[in-house]
């Protein structure tokens, strides 16, 4: 099943090697425009590693990534920023020395929408009004609890106003009731028609929020499909609860 | 992303005119003392500009200086070219040194970057005595020069008024912002967008720059010139314990830090010289442990913390 429409992001045979490890294995999956597409598959299985060539940590061992036809593997990190990915860390990464509102500039100053002075403060204010944080501006970063500190990040992610959006994993840690608000939030992320690649382990915000997932196992994608779907594939049940169980 | 500042600029100009003024009624021996402060306010506030944001302590310092001094001494004693032709070459060569420095170090971090910077400054300092002694035939070069102390005082205080003010800028511009970000976090730094290696360079460019043409300037002052001795790295030390001592979270903050270290390190330099390394090493340590934000940083913890109590 592939996305409606011309894909926006394309995934053509994309392989990593750490030694003799091979991390991902010869991906390919594309991710049409407002789409909301889901990476699972247990650990280890190479989401964050796919999610690191994409956004360029990694350079890919073999194979290609495209934006809007543009050839992303190979570019440094912060040109692929600036042509418009914009992500959140599996591990929180903010900048501990910066305020709340500081960080969230960070994304609007030299990501995609590159914007300067008023005009960076204005959308800092605004992405962080988006995710509930506004009061909390001018506050350092010590001061926030571990949801809040993740808000902060996605609204960094959000102030470059890119194009495509990887979350790694950005409901993880996080209680039930946060949870809940979290899944809202990224909701509303889907209503505006953001696309979005979404690594989770959390099943039930995969259902509710994806449109498609890709299911990873040992590096290579052994299933895509809408989340029905592919949660109900034998060989991902396989992959997830070992060979004995299926 | 502070306030404006203008204020700040105002009065740090009213202070530059009043330094101005000192050599005219200072006696010769406070006009020396000034001197050494100007001297190493300029190379401690240009140090702080990279390496107060980045956390990127650079021990090169006397590279620069040295290679400097070494410029112009050799300009004026082997061509006799001119004073002003030859701080402007070595002031370039500083900075072309710097920036191939920086794109040498860029992968390297934290304490591996401290002691490259250290060791190439060694090197440079090794080799260039080295060619002087094989090759050139003497240790060192003769220079004359009419300057007097006044000369130099004045001449280091506009270096002082300069980067002060490049420093103002670079704080209010998106270059400035950027270097926070890479202190705090580089792989934030690169993945909202920002090119690391490029801003990085820039600024160690800038200290280079300055540190040369302070070195230059100072260069006539030594009447005799030798590499061994302009290389020497107590300078890039004391730079940077100054500039630690004072903080690097304010542009004037390593002058706090400058007057008072230097006011003690010539009490030991006069009355136990053996001992200065030593005063070096416990003087770093102190700072390390006691006020790893510099006293500025630490007044300005108290600050916060007394606002905090009373609201
Ligand atoms: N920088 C690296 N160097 C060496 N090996 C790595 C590196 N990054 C990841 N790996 C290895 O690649 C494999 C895939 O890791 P990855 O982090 O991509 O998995 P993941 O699917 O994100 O797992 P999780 O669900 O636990 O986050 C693992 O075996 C991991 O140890
Ligand atoms: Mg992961």
């Amino acid at each position: 099943m592939s996305p409606t429409g011309t894909p926006i992001l394309r995934v053509r045979g994309v392989t990593k090697r750490f030694g003799g490890l091979v991390a991902v294995n010869d991906m390919s999956f594309d991710v049409g425009n407002h789409e909301m597409v889901g990476v699972i598959g247990p650990n280890g299985s190479g989401k964050t590693t796919m999610m690191n060539m994409i956004s360029g940590v990694f350079r890919p061992s073999a194979g290609r990534i495209t934006m809007r036809g543009r050839r992303l593997s190979g570019m440094p990190a912060q040109n692929i920023a600036r042509v418009g990915v914009g992500r959140t860390f599996q591990l929180v990464r903010l900048l501990p020395g910066l305020t709340v509102l500081e960080n969230v500039m960070a994304g609007a100053v030299f990501g995609h929408s590159r914007r300067w002075g008023g005009d960076a403060v204005d959308i800092a204010h605004d992405m962080l009004d988006r995710v509930g944080l506004d009061a909390m501006a001018d506050a350092p970063v010590s001061a926030l609890t571990y949801i809040d500190q993740k808000r902060v990040e996605l609204a960094r992610a959000l102030a470059g106003e890119p194009e495509v959006l990887l979350l790694d994993e950005w409901l993880a840690g996080l209680n039930p009731t946060e949870l809940e608000t979290g899944i809202d939030l990224i909701h509303a992320l889907r209503d505006e028609g953001r696309t979005v690649i979404l690594v989770e382990h959390v099943m039930d915000a995969i259902r509710a929020l994806c449109d498609r997932c890709v299911v990873m196992s040992s590096g290579a994608k052994i299933a895509e499909g809408t989340p029905d779907e592919v949660l109900s594939d034998r060989e991902v049940i396989r992959a997830y609860l070992g060979d004995d169980d299926a | 992303m502070r306030p404006s500042g203008y204020l700040e600029l105002l009065i740090v100009a009213v202070l530059v005119v009043l330094a101005a003024l000192f050599p005219l009624v200072g006696s010769n021996l406070h006009i020396g003392v000034g001197l050494d402060m100007m001297m190493f306010a300029a190379l401690a506030i240009s140090w702080a500009l990279f390496s107060g944001p980045t956390h990127y302590i650079s021990l090169a310092t006397a590279a620069f200086y040295g290679l400097g001094g070494l410029i112009v001494a050799m300009g004026m004693a082997d061509y006799e070219l001119p004073f002003w032709l030859m701080i402007a070459v070595a002031a370039l060569a500083g900075g072309v040194l710097a920036a191939l420095i920086g794109l040498a170090t860029l992968r390297l971090t934290g304490v591996y970057f401290v002691i490259f910077t250290l060791g190439l400054a060694e090197m440079i300092r090794n080799l260039v005595s080295w060619i002087q002694n094989n090759f050139l035939g003497s240790h060192g070069f003769l220079i004359f020069s009419d300057f007097r102390d006044q000369h130099y005082y004045w001449m280091l205080l506009a270096v002082v008024a300069v980067v002060y003010l490049l420093g103002w800028v670079i704080n209010r511009s998106r270059l400035g912002f950027a270097l926070r970000i890479i202190g705090n976090d580089e792989t934030v730094a690169r993945h909202v967008g920002i090119n690391t290696a490029m801003a990085k360079v820039i600024l160690f460019t800038t200290t280079g720059f300055f540190a040369a043409l302070v070195g230059a300037i100072v260069a006539p002052r030594w009447s005799y010139i030798e590499a061994n001795q302009v290389f020497s790295p107590h300078i890039s030390f004391l730079v940077v314990i100054m500039a630690l001592l004072g903080g690097t979270t304010r542009l004037w903050a390593p002058i706090v830090g400058v007057v008072p270290f230097l006011l003690i390190w010539n009490w030991i330099n006069g009355n136990l010289p053996n001992q200065s390394t030593l005063f070096i090493g416990v003087a770093f340590l102190l700072i390390v442990y006691v006020l790893p934000h510099g006293v500025v940083g630490r007044l300005e913890q108290l600050r916060s913390k007394i606002r905090e109590g009373r609201s």
